[in-house]
């Protein structure tokens, strides 16, 4: 409750939390106000914004509706971050726990598949995934959160680190409880609110993955994709700039609202901190 | 001599982690649609029985996975990183071909975000909780969130489209055939708004800590000290401060640098440099899994490195590390 006061005191947190409300407002309402597929032809190509009321952001180069996309975008940009991080955290807590609390050989082994991750550019590593296996969106956000799990993974065995030799966990020990009944139900809620924190950092990153990976023409090609408009706008770049401007914004707003709401989160939970 | 055990030390540790990184990624080509075969014999339009199984035989592809991932870890041991066939020669004549490019625009970037977050980060600590200090911060934040490729398009929009003051891409001036001083010059200047757009990212991170450390190292006894015997507040932060604050900004260097190899491809491909990113991203185009595989072994090894570089370079900034 101390920690909600403080995140609304935080003029930063409050802006983040109305820009991402407005981001999922978007996502919300796209079926409604734009109940046409968003990827088909709407009218005459590469209208301006702002000069036909019809397309107020105008047309891109295939005469589809770029509202619309930027509407339907925001779904598939806040689905992927959200799946993609939840799969991220879980990977990189069950890894991250184990290793923590068994220490010894366990702990190594599964260290060093995590530095593997981590020696590997993780865009790269993407890139792999998808050549090998394919590019549709459920391959995209699979391998997207499978790239971003290792420092979700080092948090977690940091804090196992400290916590596992504490007394209530020895008292669990005494009392026969099992280990995984121990990882789970009693170290990991106490583990849990740094990687939590952490998590706007993987949702964050895992947005800009994908528009990346859009932008490069090698994600799902039939989501409204707001990397995939980028893309095609790229083609008209030298006039009408604004089809690639456009959703670019939307990225940066989005990504922006995911970092200030973690931030003002961070400080929240960290009250001294803050102070500095 | 110290230091450079240490550091030696530090790179065998990161054996174990290379050969990991082997074995996932021979068995993640295992899972891969199709072998090489198949591809060729796609190519050619099928083929008889017997003669895809002496093809086989002749790929090494007829023994047990086990066997084959033997084969496959000593060949790279060897440095030898296999046959592209869509370029038609050796893999690590490829990859050397594009690592300059790469490497120059890295290294370019790195030290641009390096400079740049330690100034900014210096300066906002200064004025810490001010305006200057929200602004330098907001900006930061602005950066973090903004894709790089996006920042490189709107880059060339203003100053090669509406300005015409920078090239919109390429790596130098095909055709022109400088050379010397003048070459160096005309490729600086097509480099100058990739090595912006990759550094933006990196800046604000580079900010942010520096921040955070500069900060941190202010509270500390020896400051207070130096600023009682009476230095002036610069000469406390150039002599005592800054190279303590260091330290935290060269471990990022280490843990960025896969990161920025990442960026690299992006911004590769949106300024059409002849670099391993772009190569990276026409491997997977192009399904050519042998060059994509280089690359990435490549990328390992360069990332392991620089993290020793790194740890060379911290062992350098504090004495305490080697003794």
């Amino acid at each position: 409750m101390e920690a909600l006061k403080r995140l609304v005191r935080s003029p930063a947190a409050i802006a983040g939390l109305v820009l991402l409300l407005l981001v999922i407002g978007m996502a919300l309402t796209a079926p409604i106000l734009f109940p046409k597929d968003p990827l088909s032809l709407a009218g005459r190509p590469l209208q301006w914004p702002f000069t036909n009321a019809r397309f107020w952001l105008g047309t891109d180069t295939t005469g589809r509706d770029i509202a619309a996309q930027v509407f339907h975008g925001a779904r598939v940009s806040l689905l992927i971050g959200i799946v993609a991080t939840l799969l991220a955290i879980t990977i990189g807590v069950v890894i991250g726990a184990v290793a923590g609390y068994y220490g010894g050989f366990v702990d190594d082994g599964l260290m060093r598949i995590t530095e593997a991750f981590q020696t590997l550019p993780n865009f790269l590593l993407l890139l792999v995934l998808v050549a090998v296996f394919a590019s549709d969106i459920k391959t995209v956000t699979i391998a997207i959160g499978l790239v971003s799990w290792p420092a979700a993974a080092r948090l977690t065995r940091a804090e196992f680190l400290s916590l596992r030799s504490r007394e209530f966990v020895e008292a669990c020990r005494t009392l026969g409880m099992r280990d995984l009944q121990i990882i789970f139900r009693e170290i990991l809620p106490n583990a849990l609110p740094p990687v939590i924190v952490y998590a706007s950092v993987i949702m964050a990153v895992a947005i800009l993955l994908e528009s990346a990976l859009a932008f490069l023409n090698l994600s799902d090609p039939n989501i409204p994709s707001w990397g995939n408009l980028i893309g095609t706008g790229r083609s008209v770049l030298r006039t009408q700039w604004y089809v690639s401007a456009i959703p670019g914004l939307a990225i940066l707003l989005t990504v922006l609202s995911v970092s200030l709401v973690g931030q003002g989160l961070n400080d929240a939970l960290n009250p001294r901190l803050k102070r500095r | 001599m110290r230091v450079l055990l240490l550091a030696l030390r530090r790179l065998a540790a990161s054996l174990p982690t290379l050969f990991v990184l082997l074995v996932g990624l021979f068995l993640l080509l295992q899972l891969a649609p199709g072998d090489t075969v198949d591809a060729l014999v796609a190519q050619i339009g099928g083929g008889d029985p017997t003669m895809i199984e002496e093809l086989r035989r002749y790929y090494g592809l007829d023994v047990s996975v086990a066997v084959q991932l033997g084969r496959y870890v000593w060949r790279l041991l060897q440095l030898d990183l296999g046959y592209s066939a869509i370029y038609g020669k050796p893999v690590a004549d490829v990859i050397l071909e594009r690592l300059p490019a790469t490497l120059l625009l890295m290294g370019s970037a790195l030290s641009f975000a390096f400079a740049a977050g330690m100034a900014l980060g210096v300066l906002a600590a200064r004025r810490v909780n001010r305006w200057p200090d929200t602004l330098i911060s907001t900006l930061g934040l602005i950066f973090y969130a903004t894709p790089s490729f996006w920042f490189g398009l709107m880059g060339i929009v203003i100053f090669a489209v509406k300005l015409g003051w920078l090239p919109a891409g390429g790596f130098e001036e095909i055709g022109a055939g400088y050379t010397g001083f003048r070459r160096v010059a005309d490729i600086a200047w097509h480099l100058l708004l990739p090595t912006l757009t990759l550094a933006l990212i990196f800046l604000a991170t580079y900010l942010r800590i520096m921040r955070a450390s500069m900060l941190e190292v202010m509270n500390l006894d020896f400051v207070r000290t130096a600023k009682a015997k009476g230095l002036s507040p610069g000469r406390v932060i150039t002599a005592h401060v800054l190279r303590n604050a260091l330290l935290p900004m060269v471990t990022l260097i280490g843990l960025q640098a896969g990161t920025m190899l990442g960026g690299s491809v992006v911004v590769e491909s949106v300024f059409a440099l002849p670099g391993l990113g772009r190569l990276a991203y026409e491997a997977v185009v192009q399904r050519d899994l042998n060059t994509l595989l280089g690359i990435v072994f490549v990328s390992a090894l360069l990332v392991i490195v620089i993290n020793f570089i790194v740890d060379l370079l911290y062992a350098r900034l504090d004495p305490r590390i080697a003794t």
